[in-house]
């Protein structure tokens, strides 16, 4: 090697390409058998060893205080930000004394080793295939009946019956996603338990509803809103509002429907009452209201399902039944008839 | 140097120490591997200290994990809470949501083990993807490194099933929101979706029937953490065979290692970094706020608000799940529904390449043997562009988990910050590849190759002011220094400088 270099290296065992490419000593011969292993930076420099080992001490006492703190702070009842700063430096103080010590004090250094070979040698690599022949032959060749025939279709018997228990996780999903807990004639409730009257919400408003005696029902959330009378009548196109799944009632014009998004079943909890939209936080799927909620923008692809809304003769909002297709995000089979 | 008594002192541990290991290697016969256990090379480069820092990462998740498991309570039965954090007084939650909020608040030190465990899982997380972009862009998967590769690969996916599911674990809105939407992925998978969705969530439509929490808090405490840490035994094990790839430089071959010892050099300063890794993750823990669940609040179906963003590490597929344009698929009947292919084919896709890209590797150059000297990244203009190319995409996907508090930053309709975006997955990779490609051939030009011409040579200013590189020897490459003279740098390619592997 070149004498160059700043620092003192040691080489050892075989290396380079010009010795050839198998020169190398068989794995894990990477022990470099005479190297001065004494050799440390500050070993002809005393003075300034003694006084790295001083800073290091000092560094280190850091860290006891740091500790004594965290006892203190503790007992006192615990406080996460002087408990932070002072695990901080606790730590930080231990490792920096460790570094300078690693790099100024412990004896070492860059060293050259061979990697060595690691493959088997050839014999044992056409060995092992020797060995593992001694069966297959045994159990594939003389008695393949046994194990092809019998063995693999039993395993598989077996390993399928192995399987059974995980149906114990769950239930079968038979049409649980296709209903949701309103009803003919379930009023419309809110969170806290309130009955919705025709009258109690402004034109612009909105509110989320529930069915009654099933509040906070996760799949049953629903968005009534009040979107007045006058644009009802304009912007009703197509479908449900035709249908009279809408309440209208002096200037009020009532629709509501399933709070759960389309897409990937978040609340679409935002409502921009200027361009009549409901808005998911989580994907920013849009739904124009005055379209029936039809997706106008993001991922989702199918409008939010609309809930048939009529009124009691006491002035209670009601759906006069289940929303008429799935509510929430898409499913292999949501069009299946039921 | 040393005095008498020192010496004798030396002596007299030795002996001990003998005594001590003959025990051992009576009965185990340990003192060979011991050894060369002890005498290991280990070379020094900053960029090889980013998986340690995953792996301390982790041993403190441990550590702090199993500290919380005596104070989180996995059930999802509701209650009221009544405690000291005023402003939820009275409200109905989950017992797993109260018991995180007490852990933060009533137990001692429980605020800082919480939080240090979520700066530890986000440094995790980073620290596997750097690490695996330093093997990447340098070539450290090519053969015999691919098995690592794969079990890496492997560590990452576990990391980020195992970061979600403690994210998810406190049952607040915000991560609430989150189950709602796997839960919706999970549902869109082609014909087994909703028995898949049932009988992970235990019940047949979402929140599932309480079974969910106890869990998900197996997996997160138990099998996932059990995965993780038998990969990583194997992922070190199989280091440990192989042995570390290392840079080309003066002295550097593919037949030798160059670095510091295991024992004490390597020993003291990787404790050193664990030390660092600490100190760090507490003081963040300690001073920097983090998922602050009492600030969003219990977890109720019909509600969510807006600004609500995962974990770094799952924004790209929340933003995959916002750019995704409108597409569904029904016939028959039948619907592959719109989050299954954000959800579930694109990173099903990504990730099979990236299994698969040291084979791959091998095709594009035709290269199918050993290496232990790493690649710059210049020397490799295709595959660095390919990388940052999907770097970039990344990025673009977790940019887009944002576009609420973007837009709401700049003042930018989100609408148009989604449309760029979705332009962008095509754009950015394109331009990213494109300048990183450039830049690497530049840098092929420009500079001096490391292996013909030595890095870590000393520069000397003779008498007339001239500079000149001395020592350093290169060997191990079939190119030399003399071939190519010493024209000063920047004067043009150097022959054989290009991608000539």
């Amino acid at each position: 090697m070149s004498e160059e270099l700043p620092f003192p290296r040691v080489v050892t065992g075989t290396h380079g390409p010009e010795e050839g490419a198998g020169a190398g000593t068989p794995w894990p011969g990477d022990v470099p058998p005479e190297q001065d292993d004494t050799w440390y930076p500050l070993r002809d420099d005393p003075w300034r060893a003694r006084r790295v080992e001083l800073f290091i001490a000092l560094l280190w006492g850091v860290t006891a205080a740091c500790g004594t703190g965290l006892m203190a702070v503790y007992w006192m009842g615990g406080q996460a930000q002087l408990e932070g700063a002072l695990l901080f430096c606790g730590f930080s103080a231990l490792g920096a004394g460790l570094v300078i010590w690693a790099r100024r004090l412990v004896p070492g250094q860059e060293v050259v080793g061979s990697r060595g070979e690691h493959t088997s040698a050839p014999e044992d690599r056409s060995g092992v295939v020797g060995s593992l022949s001694r069966g297959t032959d045994a159990m594939l060749s003389r008695r393949g009946f046994l194990v092809k025939r019998v063995l693999v279709p039993v395993g598989g018997v077996f390993g399928i019956a192995a399987l059974w228990p995980l149906a114990s996780l769950g239930s079968r999903p038979d049409r649980a996603l296709f209903h949701t807990k309103w009803y003919p004639g379930a009023r419309l409730v809110t969170e806290d338990g309130r009955a919705v009257h025709v009258d109690d919400i402004v034109v612009g408003g909105e509110l989320t509803v529930f069915p009654e005696g099933f509040i906070e029902d996760p799949m049953s959330a629903a968005v009534v809103i009040n979107i007045g009378r006058d644009k009802l009548q304009a912007h009703t196109v197509n479908g449900y509002n035709q249908a009279g799944f809408e309440v209208v009632s002096g200037g009020n014009g009532i629709v509501a429907f399933s709070k759960i998004c389309t897409h990937a079943g978040c609340p679409v909890s935002l409502f921009n009452v200027l361009a009549m939209q409901l808005i998911c936080p989580c994907h920013q799927s849009t739904f124009d209201i005055l379209q029936d909620c039809a997706p106008v923008f993001g991922p989702a692809s199918r409008p939010l399902p609309q809930l048939p809304l009529g009124v009691r003769p006491d002035g209670y909002l009601i759906a006069t039944r289940d929303f008429v297709e799935p509510v929430g995000p898409g499913f292999w089979d949501r069009g299946s008839e039921p | 140097m040393s005095t008498l008594a020192e010496r004798a002192a030396a002596r007299k541990r030795a002996e001990r120490s003998q005594s001590a290991l003959d025990w051992l290697d009576d009965r185990l016969g340990s003192s060979k591997w011991l050894r060369s256990a002890m005498d290991k090379i280990f070379p020094d480069h900053w960029s090889f200290m980013v998986g340690e820092i995953a792996m301390y990462s982790f041993v403190i998740l441990v550590a702090t994990g199993i500290y919380l498991t005596f104070f989180y309570n996995a059930s999802g039965a509701e209650v009221v809470y009544h405690g000291p954090y005023r402003p939820l007084d009275g409200q109905k939650m989950t017992i797993a949501y109260e018991s995180v909020i007490n852990l933060s608040f009533s137990v001692r030190a429980g605020l800082i083990m919480r939080q240090a465990h979520h700066w530890a899982a986000l440094i995790f997380i980073a620290a596997i993807v750097f690490h695996m972009g330093r093997i990447f862009f340098t070539g450290a998967f090519r053969r015999p490194r691919e098995v690592n590769w794969v079990i890496g690969t492997t560590l990452l996916l576990t990391a980020m099933l195992e970061g979600f599911s403690g994210y998810s674990l406190p049952d607040d809105l915000l991560s609430g929101g989150g189950l709602r939407i796997l839960y919706s992925i999970v549902q869109s998978v082609p014909i087994v979706g909703t028995w898949l969705a049932a009988d992970l969530w235990g019940g047949n439509t979402f929140p599932g029937n309480g079974d969910f929490f106890p869990r998900l808090f197996v997996l997160h405490e138990f099998v996932l953490p059990l995965t993780l840490a038998g990969l990583l035994g194997a992922h070190l094990a199989v280091l440990w065979r192989q042995k570390h790839t290392d840079f080309p430089g003066p002295g550097k071959t593919e037949h030798n290692i160059v670095g510091s010892r295991l024992w004490p050099q390597y020993f003291v300063k990787t404790n050193a970094l664990l030390l660092f890794v600490a100190g760090v993750v507490f003081g963040l823990g300690g001073l920097v706020q983090i998922n602050p669940v009492w600030v969003y609040g219990p977890y109720e179906a019909a509600r969510a608000s807006s600004g609500t963003q995962p974990d770094w590490y799952i924004g790209w597929l929340d933003g995959a799940l916002r750019l995704w344009p409108h597409w569904e698929f029904r016939s028959f009947g039948h619907e592959i529904p719109n989050p299954f292919f954000p959800g579930i084919l694109i990173p099903g896709i990504l990730f099979a390449v990236i299994y698969a890209w040291p084979w791959l590797d091998k095709r594009i150059y035709r290269d199918y043997g050993e290496h232990n000297l790493l690649d710059r990244p210049r020397d490799k203009p295709l595959r660095t562009a390919l990388g940052v190319a999907a770097l970039a995409f990344f990025v673009d996907l977790t940019l887009a988990s944002a576009t609420d508090l973007i837009g709401n930053a700049l003042g930018v309709p989100f609408e148009t910050l989604i449309e760029l975006m979705q332009y962008g997955t095509f754009v950015a990779p394109i331009v990213a590849g494109v300048v990183a490609f450039r830049v690497c051939v530049r840098l092929q030009r420009g500079q001096v190759h490391p292996i013909q011409r030595p890095v870590g040579g000393i520069m000397v200013r003779d008498a007339r002011g001239g500079y000149h590189t001395v020592g350093a020897a290169h060997d191990g490459h079939e190119a030399s220094a003399e071939e190519h003279g010493l024209e000063p740098a920047g004067a043009g390619p150097p022959a054989g400088a290009s991608e000539a592997h």
